[in-house]
Order: C-alpha cells, then sequence, then structure tokens
C-alpha cells in the first residue's frame, strides 16, 4: 500500500488554520472600518449594476458599492460580535461560578434565572431587551449580550461544581492550600480551555442574532452598513430580480460565522487534551 | 404513579412561578423602553395638529398615564380570570389575536418540527456511525454551513428561486391575495405554507443532527458495542440495537429543546413571507410598542416552551426503564 508521506501533522495544520482564520477575520474588519466611508457613496450614475468588474457584488439603487457595503457591514457584524460575545462571557462565568461557590441559595437563584431567560424564544427576548435600550446600536449590544449568557454559565456551573469535588482539590484544602491558590493553580487551567471554547461559539450565534434583529427592524438603524439593514433592504428588490442585493452580502454574512464556528472547533480539538495528540 | 403525579406537580408550580417571572421581565422591558407609543403609532405630526384633550384620550387609551405597578396589577388579575387584555393595534381581545395567529402557524411550525426532528435524528446517526468517513463529513459540513445561515436570508434565497426565478409557489401571504375567506381551499394553504416550514425544517435539522451525531459517537465507541462487535454483530445490527435505543433519549430533550427555537425562527421566516401568524404579530406588536398583544405573545409561546420541557421530562420516564425502575423505588 502506498502511504503518502504527511508534511505536517494535525496540530501544525490546525495552528496554521487559527492563524489563517484570525488573519482574515482582522483584515474583513480592519478593512471595513477603513472604506466606511466609502462605502455609503451613492453614484447615480452607476444604479443597479449587475455584479461585474469593478464592482464585484454590483451596485444598489442608489448607485452604493455593494462589495464596500458588504465589508463595512461585516466589519460591523464582528465587532458587536465580539462586543456582546464578551460581555455574555463575563456574564456566564460570574453567574455560573457564583452558583457553584455559594450555596444553594444562589444556585437555585440563579438556575431559575437561566431557566427563565432559555424559556423566552432567543428572537422575542433579543426584540424585547432592544426595546427597552430604545433600539439602536445600545439596543442590539444589550439584546445580544443580556441573552446569550444561559447556556455557557451552565457549562460553567457543572464544571466549577465537578471540580470543587475532585480528589486532587479535596487533597490540596486538606494541605493547606490557599484558597486563591486553589482558584489559580487547580480550577482556572481546567475552567479555561472549556470557557475558551465556549466563548468563541459564542460567536456565531451573536453575530446572527444581531443581524436577524437589525432585518427585522429592532436593531441598528437605516443609516449604519448592517448586514441586516442591506438584506432587508434587498426585500423590496427581489421581484424585480435584483438577486445580487440579497445574495453576496449574505453569503458573505455565512462564511464569516462559519469561520468563526471552525475556529471554535479547532481550538476545541487544541485545547482538549483527549484529542490534543490526534 | 403516585412519584409521577407529585414530580408533574411540582413541575407545574415551577412553571407557573416562571411564567409569572416571564410576564413580570416582558412587562418591565416594555416598561423601560424610552419609546413613546403615542409618537411610534401617531406620530409627531399628528400629535400636534390634536388638541390636549384628544392627546389625553390617546394617552389613556396607550396607558402611558397610568403608574406602571397599577397596570402590571391589573393585568395580572385579569389574566388570572382568563382575559389578556385588547390588543391596542387590533382593536381585538389579545386571545382573539393569538388564537388566530397561532392558528396560522400551528401547520407551519408543527411540520417544521416533525420534519427537523426525524430527519436531524436520522442524519445524526449515519453521521455518528460511520465517524470520519465520507457520510459524516459531508453531513456535517451541511450542518456547520446551515447553522451558520441566518433562517431570514435562506428564507430570502428561497423565495428567489421558487417563488421569483421558477415561479413554482406563491410569494407571500398564508391565502392568495384578494380572495374570500370562503374560497380559500385547504390546497392554497399547503401551496402558501410550503416554502415557510421548508426553510423552518432546513434550518432545524442541523442543530439537532450535529448533537445526535455526538451522542451517537459516545455510543458507538462504548463498551457494549465493542462487545456486540466482537460477538459478530453486524455494523447494522449495532446501529439499531444499541446506537437507536441509546441515541433515542438524548433526542427526545433535543427534539423538545428545539420547540424554543423553531418559535424563534418563525418570526424571522413569516417576516420574510409575509405569513400572517404569531410570529409576524410578535414584531408587528413589538415596533409599534403593542405592550398587551407582546406580553400576551410573550406568556404563551414561553408557556409553549415549557410545555415541551415538561413533556421531555415526561417522556424520560416512558422511555429508560432505569429512570422507571428509579423512581419507582424511590
Amino acid at each position: 500500500m502506498k502511504r503518502r508521506e504527511k508534511l505536517y501533522n494535525r496540530r501544525q495544520t490546525t495552528l496554521f488554520f487559527l492563524a489563517a482564520a484570525i488573519f482574515v477575520l482582522a483584515a474583513v474588519t480592519v478593512s471595513g472600518i477603513l472604506v466606511e466611508e466609502r462605502a455609503a457613496a451613492t453614484d447615480f450614475s452607476r444604479t443597479n449594476l449587475a455584479p461585474g468588474i469593478p464592482y464585484l457584488f454590483g451596485t444598489d439603487w442608489m448607485g452604493r458599492d455593494m462589495f464596500l457595503r458588504t465589508l463595512s457591514g461585516l466589519s460591523l457584524s464582528i465587532r458587536i460580535g465580539v462586543l456582546t460575545a464578551a460581555v455574555s462571557a463575563v456574564t456566564a462565568l460570574c453567574l455560573g461560578t457564583a452558583a457553584a461557590v455559594f450555596g444553594s441559595r444562589v444556585d437555585a437563584a440563579v438556575s431559575w434565572v437561566i431557566d427563565l431567560v432559555m424559556g423566552i424564544p432567543h428572537i422575542l427576548l433579543v426584540m424585547l431587551i432592544s426595546i427597552a435600550c430604545g433600539r439602536g446600536f445600545v439596543g442590539v449590544v444589550a439584546g445580544v449580550s443580556l441573552s446569550h449568557w444561559p447556556s455557557l454559565a451552565r457549562v460553567v456551573r457543572t464544571e466549577v461544581l465537578q471540580i470543587k469535588s475532585a480528589p486532587y482539590v479535596l487533597a490540596a484544602e486538606k494541605l493547606g492550600v490557599s484558597r486563591l491558590q486553589i482558584v489559580r493553580r487547580h480550577m482556572i487551567p481546567h475552567l479555561f480551555p472549556q470557557f475558551l471554547t465556549g466563548t468563541i461559539l459564542l460567536f456565531p450565534h451573536a453575530i446572527l442574532h444581531e443581524a436577524s434583529v437589525t432585518f427585522l427592524g429592532f436593531g441598528l438603524s437605516s443609516e449604519q452598513p448592517a448586514i441586516g439593514v442591506i438584506l432587508s433592504e434587498s426585500m423590496q428588490y427581489l421581484t424585480t430580480g435584483r438577486w445580487w442585493l440579497a445574495l453576496f452580502p449574505g453569503l458573505a454574512l455565512v462564511f464569516v460565522v462559519v469561520l468563526f464556528a471552525m475556529l471554535g472547533e479547532r481550538v476545541r480539538k487544541l485545547l482538549d487534551p483527549a484529542s490534543v495528540h490526534e | 404513579m403516585k412519584h409521577r403525579l407529585k414530580f408533574t406537580g411540582k413541575k407545574l408550580i415551577r412553571i407557573g412561578i416562571l411564567l409569572l417571572g416571564v410576564s413580570l421581565v416582558t412587562f418591565l422591558l416594555m416598561c423601560a423602553s424610552p419609546l413613546d407609543p403615542l409618537q411610534t403609532n401617531v406620530g409627531q405630526v399628528a400629535l400636534g395638529s390634536m388638541s390636549a384633550e384628544q392627546v389625553e384620550r390617546l394617552e389613556a387609551y396607550w396607558g402611558v398615564d397610568t403608574p406602571p405597578v397599577q397596570r402590571y396589577l391589573g393585568w395580572l388579575s385579569g389574566v388570572l380570570q382568563g382575559d389578556f387584555g385588547t390588543s391596542l393595534l387590533y382593536r381585538q381581545p389579545v386571545m382573539t389575536v393569538i388564537g388566530e395567529r397561532l392558528g396560522n402557524s400551528f401547520l407551519l411550525l408543527l411540520a417544521a418540527w416533525m420534519i427537523s426532528g426525524v430527519l436531524g435524528m436520522a442524519l445524526g446517526v449515519t453521521a455518528g456511525a460511520f465517524r470520519g468517513k465520507w457520510p459524516d463529513k459531508l453531513i456535517r459540513g451541511y450542518c456547520i454551513v446551515i447553522s451558520s445561515t441566518p433562517a431570514f436570508w435562506l428564507a430570502i434565497l428561497l423565495l428567489m428561486i421558487f417563488s421569483v426565478w421558477l415561479g413554482w409557489l406563491p410569494v407571500g401571504l398564508s391565502v392568495p391575495a384578494g380572495m374570500a375567506a370562503e374560497a380559500v381551499s385547504a390546497a392554497d394553504r399547503l401551496r402558501h405554507a410550503i416554502l415557510p416550514a421548508l426553510t423552518l425544517s432546513i434550518t432545524g435539522v442541523a442543530n439537532i443532527a450535529l448533537h445526535t451525531r455526538e451522542k451517537m459517537i459516545d455510543v458507538m465507541e462504548s463498551d457494549y458495542v465493542l462487545f456486540a462487535r466482537a460477538r459478530g454483530e453486524s455494523e447494522l445490527s449495532v446501529v439499531l440495537r444499541h446506537g437507536l435505543r441509546n441515541v433515542s433519549l438524548p433526542a427526545i430533550t433535543l427534539q423538545f429543546a428545539s420547540v424554543s427555537e423553531i418559535i424563534g425562527g418563525s418570526v424571522l421566516v413569516e417576516q420574510v413571507f409575509s405569513y400572517p401568524g404569531l410570529g409576524q404579530a410578535a414584531v408587528t406588536a413589538g415596533l409599534g410598542s403593542d405592550l398587551p398583544l407582546l406580553l400576551g405573545i410573550t406568556v404563551i409561546t414561553a408557556a409553549i416552551v415549557f410545555a415541551g420541557n415538561l413533556i421531555a421530562d415526561l417522556l424520560y420516564g416512558v422511555v429508560d426503564p432505569r429512570i422507571r425502575r428509579g423512581t419507582a423505588r424511590e
């Protein structure tokens, strides 16, 4: 049997993929900020052009370059995604740890809140919080970050509960290791990989919900170059056959979200001791 | 049996308290909103041209002048008597609006729920059984892409392909436009529900399939499967006799937990297809600050989600003999 010699092992290719994905995402974010002004520029001499050269994604009814609009929309989405995922993750960490550490009363209260938040369909809750904050940028960020923490909080709670009664932690306590030391040397290293992957995997949800809520009209205002705004505008031109207005921005969004999802998967594989040497 | 009843009773009380919490949270969020319902619905210009008396009457109609605590208690006492109030935008009792909208959505939700559940489990089991081979890669790729796709964009794509290009299916609404309600046939309704239901099913499959796959892989690596293989059981029989049975338990939880996601997805999909269902009513109520209607919709959907979780918990005992015996011994 012929065996192909592998140039790089799984770990190396994964690391390479990670670097490439982060590079692409960073490039999209930065270039999106840079072209924001040019993306909003209207030019009525070039309205409704089908995709081609030089307008890769075509132009809309106001002659705006769809490629640049998509780019700045993605950039905004990624920035909102990073912000909301960070807020959600911190909330999840605090509440999950509190539930596990501060006894049964706090645990019951936190679990109740988790059940409550999980009971309302995500999109409805994001809508409600966004309304409470008066819609707009603040509304979206608050809505998405306040509705995405429960699942991660559950994971954190279970993990902390498990470590708390793990033999090595009990032994450390008996040996007189200080609490802070136990948390720093035993708990955080155990919790960190799970927490990190959980956080990265929050991005896709956060970005999708941001786009959805904006699409419904509860999020970013129509002047902002958001993917949700672009897609909801494109709805009006569907029946007239301007397919490029909806197709490319959506495709680009899917690409970014898939990249984030794969990033999370790879990080998990790298950090998980069971699969790190595969 | 007595234990089962006690268990159900406890759960029901918990659900009741949770629903109270849901209504309170929703109410507080709506009250905290800086958006003035008069401004959004009547408009600045119209308000300016009205007399003070008219504005006052409008304020009373939208409940702006009543203190929040009094409003909430009033609403709560009404609900306990079965009255969810009157929708401010539709000018009908909230329950009538929700009943009618839910009736429209029900077909959609049920179809999507069944299709995504059955298909998701089938795909997940297949992927898990063929771990690392091409069917697994194919299914996994599909699931990752679909779960990264916004439901509303998928809806737009399907609308573009099947309604605009091919012209096979209608563009929107739940019945043909400009037709008397009596003249609408069941076939018409079905034709209008195909695309929304398809969108919801396609997106619903991904999550269920991915989770089922994980469980299936766990099962296939277990000692009892190793033993079954050593006994010379065929791969098919291993999957059918050991895989399916052990996967069915988490699959039930997933299936009932997906209720929330499908309702959430229906909000978006109904908006794209302008399908007059519950989700669309929620968006309308939200944009128009129709507090009673939005409150009603949130509480009802939360009740449906909690009911789904309860059913899953109860079914556990029916499906899993270990849990059944466990409760009997207690």
